[in-house]
């Protein structure tokens, strides 16, 4: 996994909640059996007219968007499918950070698997960065996670919370099966223990 | 452990599972049970092999292919697309190389990955299980700790038989009394979304309680727990009773003899203690919930079946009413207008929300002696082979074909747009599924959900109906 720590690009204003994991990848997309190709495909619905088309108010059709790195969106963001392929879909477009009031459980997990950070700040502070966002190219926004804080253009930082086990690991790019295999005599033990007691399992 | 405080259902399953906590409080959580399917699976093998790992324990995964396939005729034949022949096909490769269990397509046990699991007793009381699929939730009707993760986490699980967790938050919702004639376990689940929201539940595990959960038939318990994900829950859970037991007891996989007597004997010290901690609850009252159908592209946006399309100009703030004004115009709506005008194109009963032998009794039971209105097109699409089969020795086939009914193969199907059960744009369905997003059926395609017997009355009406209005001519 590619490390997160600082990053400094164009964000995207998507004023809308409950985008759901549908809409940032719909299903018919999901058949492909790599990890990435998925970009294109990122808002597809949104983003394509009928006839396959670019629609252009769709903010990701639009300059300097289409170069987005950042996504800001409202409350509940990635809710609907366990699909790893939202996150997917959204690093291979390029966009490796999504602002937020909150996030739905399984793509906020998601995104911490594929050196996506997802960063919750109060609905206010998102119009805020929205309205920084809409200036254009060279409002540039800064995701610091080393310093857990947002820079805006005109130099202010909003500081964020971030769960510390995770910033680790995506400060470091660290795959976590390596970590959990470190505690095998520990999953040993534990297995032995069921065999004893529920021995029906896997049986 | 510290047993003498009292403990929800789901701090003792995950008491049970920890196999060790980390310094900052995360848990290494054993899993159980294992379900894998086509979609979420092919990239969690892969980085398996890349990295040169096994599956720790293939004996407790299961692997099963619905989302991608053909509901129809067309599966015996081989799978047209090249792109989910590709993906069954690798999944097909994967279980061989990896030695895990699978049920092949053509297979009577072959179905939807969270109607199998109960059914063939592989899903239990105090089990953790999980699978690359939200919808993992509705084995925790069973008493069990049951939630979608992504594949990354599938790969986790795959190599580790483990996930790194931290431990959710409980929240308790009850639901009290006797549910009013017309209604079943979807228009109580529908219900709870509309009051508590698609957030509502976000960082919770939801126990459902109360007289009328513990009413409910583990298939109607199963439609409830189905659906916390759409209340923003990754889990839901219903306390095993005496109802569950029954359920369990003659499933294949169940353990028999004296192991069941064991198991029992575990089973039944998992319900909440008295006076357990809930860092949220909700009450409703089950007799207040009419037949409920949603109007909007959330599933928070439901109302009685009596309802009319709100008026976006009349919500709180300009937010708000954006995104009502977008939901109207994309579902193709008029506000003020009867939700039983709304005339459909598609009635679809299926998914892994409602296409139990239960559910299918219950269509059957609205639609026999009736005909499904022209230019309508419905289908009944069964959970699984086995779903299938009961309902073809019940002769609910019959009824519903000669209702006008199209009568399918086990699978996803047009659930989620995946495979070739889709909507054109523009065409308006009466769903049982779980999710009423934009697009969500195909593109362009405007989704209703409701339960069983209202999709099969808008199937006879050629409209959104109240199954109040279409009951059973005679007993099935």
């Amino acid at each position: 996994m590619q490390p997160f720590t600082t990053l400094t690009g164009i964000a995207a204003p998507l004023p809308m909640a409950n985008v759901d994991t549908d809409k940032i990848i719909p299903a018919r997309f999901l058949k492909s059996i790599s990890r990435t190709g998925f970009g294109k495909n990122l808002f597809a619905n949104l983003r394509y007219r009928e006839d396959g088309s670019e629609n252009p108010d769709f903010v990701l059709n639009q300059e300097p968007y289409r170069k987005a790195e950042i996504l800001i969106a409202f409350e509940n963001f990635g809710c609907g499918s366990s699909r790893e392929h939202a996150p997917w879909a959204l690093l291979d477009f390029g966009i490796r950070c999504v602002i937020a009031p909150d996030f739905a459980d399984i793509f906020h997990n998601n995104c911490f698997k594929n050196g996506v950070l997802p960063v919750r700040l109060p609905r206010e502070v998102c119009e805020q960065l929205m309205e920084d966002a809409r200036m254009g190219g060279n409002a540039r926004l800064t995701v610091d996670l080393e310093r857990q804080v947002v820079v805006r253009p005109n130099g202010e930082e909003i500081p964020f919370q971030v769960d510390p086990l995770r910033r680790h690991l995506l400060l470091n790019g660290l795959d976590d099966i390596g970590q959990t295999l470190q505690h095998a005599p520990a999953i040993d033990r534990y297995e032995a223990k069921q065999r004893a007691t529920q021995p029906w399992l896997g049986a | 452990m510290s047993e003498r405080k009292p403990r929800t259902l789901f701090d003792k399953i995950w008491d049970a599972h920890v196999v060790e906590t980390l310094p900052d409080g995360t848990a290494l959580l054993y899993i159980d049970l294992h379900l894998t399917h086509e979609v979420t699976t092919p990239q969690a093998f892969e980085g398996l092999r890349a990295a040169g790992r096994k599956v720790r324990r293939p004996d407790l995964t299961l692997a099963v292919v619905d989302h991608n396939i053909a509901t129809d005729e067309s599966r015996r034949t081989g799978i047209t697309d090249p792109e989910s022949r590709l993906q069954v096909e690798t999944l097909e490769k994967n279980v061989q190389e990896f030695g895990v269990p699978y049920i092949p397509l053509l297979d009577d046990r072959q179905g939807i990955v969270h109607v199998i699991g109960p059914e063939l007793g592989r899903s239990l009381p105090g089990m953790t299980i999980v699978c690359g699929d939200s919808h993992t939730s509705t084995h925790g009707a069973l008493g069990a700790l049951a939630f979608g993760i992504g594949t990354s986490e599938v790969e986790h699980v795959l190599a580790t038989q483990t996930l790194l967790q931290k431990p959710a938050k409980n929240m308790q919702v009850l639901v009290e009394g006797n549910l009013a004639f017309g209604c079943s376990a979807k228009d109580i689940v529908l219900a709870i979304i509309g009051k508590i929201g698609t957030a509502g539940g976000t960082g919770h595990v939801i126990e459902y309680a109360g007289d009328a959960i513990r009413a409910l038939d583990m298939a109607g318990r199963m439609t409830v727990c189905n659906m916390s994900i759409e209340a923003g829950a990754r889990a839901g859970m219903v306390a095993p009773d005496e109802t569950t037991f029954d359920y369990v007891k003659t499933r294949p996989f169940a353990p028999k003899g004296e192991a069941f007597e064991r198991a029992l004997a575990w089973w039944r010290t998992l319900p909440t203690d008295p006076g357990a901690h809930f860092d949220k609850a909700v009450k409703l009252e089950a007799h207040a919930i009419a037949p409920q159908v949603t109007w909007g592209t959330s599933p928070e946006d439901v109302l009685p079946i009596t309802g009319v399309v709100p008026n976006p100009e009349d919500a709180a703030d300009e937010a708000r009413r954006a995104q009502l004004r977008r939901m109207v115009e994309y579902m193709g709506l008029t506000p003020g207008q009867r939700l039983q005008d709304l005339k459909v194109d598609v009635v679809f009963i299926g998914s892994c929300t409602n296409s139990r032998i239960e559910d299918i009794r219950a269509a059957a039971a609205i639609a026999k002696g009736r005909k499904v209105a022209e230019g309508v097109r419905a289908m009944v699409v069964p959970g699984s082979g086995l779903v299938k089969k009961q309902a073809e020795q019940e002769g609910l086939d019959r009824i519903l074909r000669e209702a006008g009914f199209e009568w399918r193969e086990a699978g996803c199907s047009m659930c989620l747009g995946m495979n070739p059960d889709k909507l054109k744009p523009g065409q308006r369905c009466a769903s049982t599924s779980n999710r009423n997003f934009e697009g969500r059926q195909g593109p362009g395609g405007r989704t209703h959900l409701l339960s069983p017997a209202m999709a099969a009355a808008a199937a006879i009406a050629g409209r959104l109906a109240d199954v109040r209005d279409y009951q059973p001519k005679e007993a099935v």
